[in-house]
């Protein structure tokens, strides 16, 4: 291939002089340049070769235009907060701190002064970079995402906006959950913003994440990146719901890393976009390390949400638990491909993956194909995926006590998603029935809410 | 006002095949009714049938409630006009809590003009009422947090039926079978749980094949059905005779229904 072809695959939103003059908006340390820089260098390369056919065969991209998409550099406003976009989860709990980002560019950042006068750093990466370099430098795409992983990992790291970082140091144990806003508000608008959380050895947090778009018409981009690095027995609690309108595009690559005796519990919502492909790494590199992974995906109309899933254990003595819960409706398409890898120094691993698919309708598809790759000898692993169509005589039982046909099925949906309610809340009280009600700011109960507001809406609408 | 249930002249095919042949029968609220008859002989159709289930197809007939056409509504809107039925096998349906299914059950019926998405019964008095009702069936209160009949025993399901019918009151309740399966102590605390319910405001039909149930709820009249009609009626001591010899006096009585039945079971053998 020669540097001609190479070079004319390239986005005009994205090439080279699009590029200078992104980076002419940048007021960046020369290390961050330098960065992008390499990046954008891969990018050219990547946009070369095809895909890993392995990973995209079933991700359908004739209809994507990258041409069509920009990084917002002139200047915005800085008007916009958390009030303008109908947010799932902002107002329903007090947090620790919060950061908004519109259109890759971060409008709002607070976190509480006693946690900062702790050593926790949370808000806008982009600042932070320049005061943060130690920090930054040997965690900010090395270890768990890196530039040259594939082609929308390279583009990321070119030309990334915004961002969040949580830093918590040593044996720093938050108890109120953070809240990131990524909000697209301008048609066409490309957000290429970015989650790096470090927890050092001891430490723990809860970081809530939505995505959300102004309103349901503008054609938006996303190309992300989560790191979510884990020290030693430290303990991460992430939710990352993602709820764009459904004329937006969402790569992302996302990956965690869990050092020895850390726990990370991992919850994804997919709700929103026209099409999205997640590429999610856990990495279990040291003994004792656990991982937990919830997915919750509500699919209509034509949507194509793609997950890519990969638990590596790295060390002996690992647990990672997948869990994904995938309803589809009209035409849409849910595709999970999930593999366990099991170094051989992993011995003692317990890796379990399953997918299961409620299908509302005949005309929606639902792929699931789990994998496994076993180099150790003395582990367990295990893998199961179902799909299946709502029973007519659970719907019927629910109308012979009074409910209607869209209650019932909303009961059963609900009820379908609800062994991930199960998962992720601490205890297995019913909020609904005890006389303690769990607290208004239990990051779970906000996040079950969400999860139920979101699935009312989606039933609410179509046929 | 009392009301009454009237089926006149019903008749009900599932598929091709018709069950129910001409079916009239009349329920007034406070009356136990108890229904027997042999396997086949359209009990369970009836029962279905009444709330609207639709895979049963009504071929012909009247079903009112103080003359309400209830044919024409759909299965939630009939549970709304205050008919239940205790089904026989009721459905698991995983994930959804027991006390959350009846809040939502409980907020239908109670206020029948309910819209979708409007308010459900206040979580306190709902809890109080749930935990009188649970305690009266001597449930635990740990039911409530389960998910509805999964992995319930054959017991325990019955008694969340009844658990329903206690919190869902409801003018017509048709029991089908919710005796079949249970060990002695299990249809002793069933029966009492029934008894308990049965009143001037709860019309009953009971279908049994057994005189367990009876014992406990005795009825005002008993029907026997052969080959999909009541082909007798009479008062309690008719179902005593039937559980004490069987049904070939009946079938003795009523030959033509008798060798109608013979030939649906040769056709059912054949298939």
């Amino acid at each position: 291939m020669t540097a001609t072809a190479t070079a004319a695959t390239l986005p005009a939103t994205f090439d080279e002089s699009a590029f200078e003059a992104f980076l002419e908006t940048r007021d960046e340390p020369a290390w961050v340049t330098d960065l992008r820089r390499a990046a954008f260098a891969v990018f050219q390369e990547k946009s070369g070769e095809p895909l890993d056919p392995e990973e995209w065969k079933r991700v359908d991209l004739r209809t994507f235009r990258p041409e069509n998409f920009a990084v917002q550099t002139g200047s915005q406003s800085g008007a916009e907060t958390v009030a303008t976009f109908d947010t799932l989860m902002s107002e329903r709990a007090e947090f620790a701190g919060s950061v908004v980002h519109v259109d890759g560019v971060t409008t709002q950042a607070n976190l509480r002064a006693e946690l900062a006068a702790k050593g926790v750093l949370f808000g806008n990466l982009s600042e932070l970079v320049h005061e943060h370099r130690e920090l930054l430098e040997t965690h900010f795409m090395t270890r768990a995402v890196q530039a040259d992983a594939d082609r929308m990992s390279a583009w990321h790291a070119a030309f990334w906006t915004g961002g969040t970082l949580l830093y918590v140091p040593r044996n720093v144990e938050l108890t109120e959950p953070l809240h990131s806003l990524i909000a697209l508000s301008t048609a066409g608008a490309a957000d290429l913003s970015h989650t790096l959380v470090v927890l050092e050895a001891g430490a723990s947090a809860t970081l809530l994440e939505e995505t959300v778009s102004a309103d349901a018409n503008s054609t938006g981009l996303h190309v992300g990146a989560v790191e979510l690095l884990i020290g030693q027995g430290a303990r991460l609690r992430y939710v990352q719901l993602q709820n764009w309108n459904e004329k937006t595009y969402h790569f992302a690559h996302q990956a965690g890393r869990v050092e020895r005796d850390g726990s990370l519990q991992w919850t994804v919502g997919g709700i929103g976009a026209k099409l999205a492909h997640i590429h999610q790494d856990v990495h279990l590199d040291g003994r004792g390390a656990e991982a937990e992974v919830n997915g919750v995906t509500f699919a209509v109309n034509r949507q194509l949400l793609s997950y890519y899933t990969k638990q590596a254990h790295n060390a002996a003595d690992t647990r990672s638990d997948l869990l994904y819960k995938e309803v589809l409706r009209d035409k849409s398409r849910v595709v999970w491909r999930g593999m366990i890898r099991v170094e051989p120094e992993a011995q003692k691993t317990d890796g379990y993956q399953r997918s299961d698919a409620l299908l509302l309708s005949s005309t929606a598809r639902n792929d699931a194909v789990p994998g496994l790759e076993i180099e150790a000898d003395d582990v367990r692993c295990t893998h199961a995926a179902t799909a299946g169509r709502v029973d007519e005589e659970e719907v019927f039982y629910c109308m012979c006590r009074g409910m209607s046909e869209y209650e019932a099925m909303h009961m059963i949906v609900e009820g379908f998603f609800h062994e991930i309610y199960d998962r992720i809340t601490p205890d297995s009280r019913t909020p609904d029935f005890d006389d303690n009600n769990a607290a208004g700011g239990d990051p779970i109960r906000i996040v079950r809410e969400t999860l139920s507001r979101a699935v009312e809406r989606k039933l609410g609408i179509g046929e | 006002m009392s009301s009454t249930l009237k089926i006149e002249d019903l008749h009900v095919s599932v598929g091709e095949t018709p069950i129910l042949k001409g079916v009239n029968l009349e329920i007034k609220q406070g009356e136990i009714h108890a229904l027997m008859g042999p396997n086949g002989s359209g009990k369970s159709t009836l029962a279905y049938a009444l709330v609207g289930h639709p895979k049963y197809q009504i071929t012909s007939g009247r079903v009112e409630i103080d003359g309400v056409d209830v044919l024409e509504l759909d299965a939630n809107l009939r549970a709304r006009l205050g008919m239940f039925l205790a089904f026989q096998y009721p459905v698991t349906i995983p994930g959804v809590k027991v006390a959350d299914f009846l809040r939502h059950a409980i907020s239908n019926v109670r206020n029948p003009d309910r819209k979708e998405g409007e308010g459900l019964m206040p979580m306190r008095e709902f809890r109080k009422e749930l935990r009188e009702q649970m305690n009266e069936l001597g449930m635990e209160l740990d039911f409530a947090r389960r998910y509805l009949n999964d992995g319930f025993s054959g017991g325990e399901k019955k008694r969340m039926e009844i658990l329903q019918m206690a919190m869902l009151k409801p003018r017509f309740a048709f029991l089908d079978e919710t005796d079949s399966g249970l060990d002695t102590d299990a249809v002793r605390v069933v029966s009492e749980g029934i008894a308990r319910l049965s009143g001037p405001e709860m019309g009953m039909l009971i279908i049994t094949h057994h005189e367990r149930l009876l014992t406990y709820n005795n009825p005002d009249f008993a029907h026997v059905m052969l080959a999909g009609r009541i082909v007798e009626t009479g008062d309690a001591s008719l179902a005593h005779n039937v559980h004490a010899n069987g049904y070939d006096d009946i079938r003795q009585r009523h030959p033509d229904a008798a060798a109608e039945e013979e030939a649906e079971q040769e056709v059912t053998t054949k298939t």
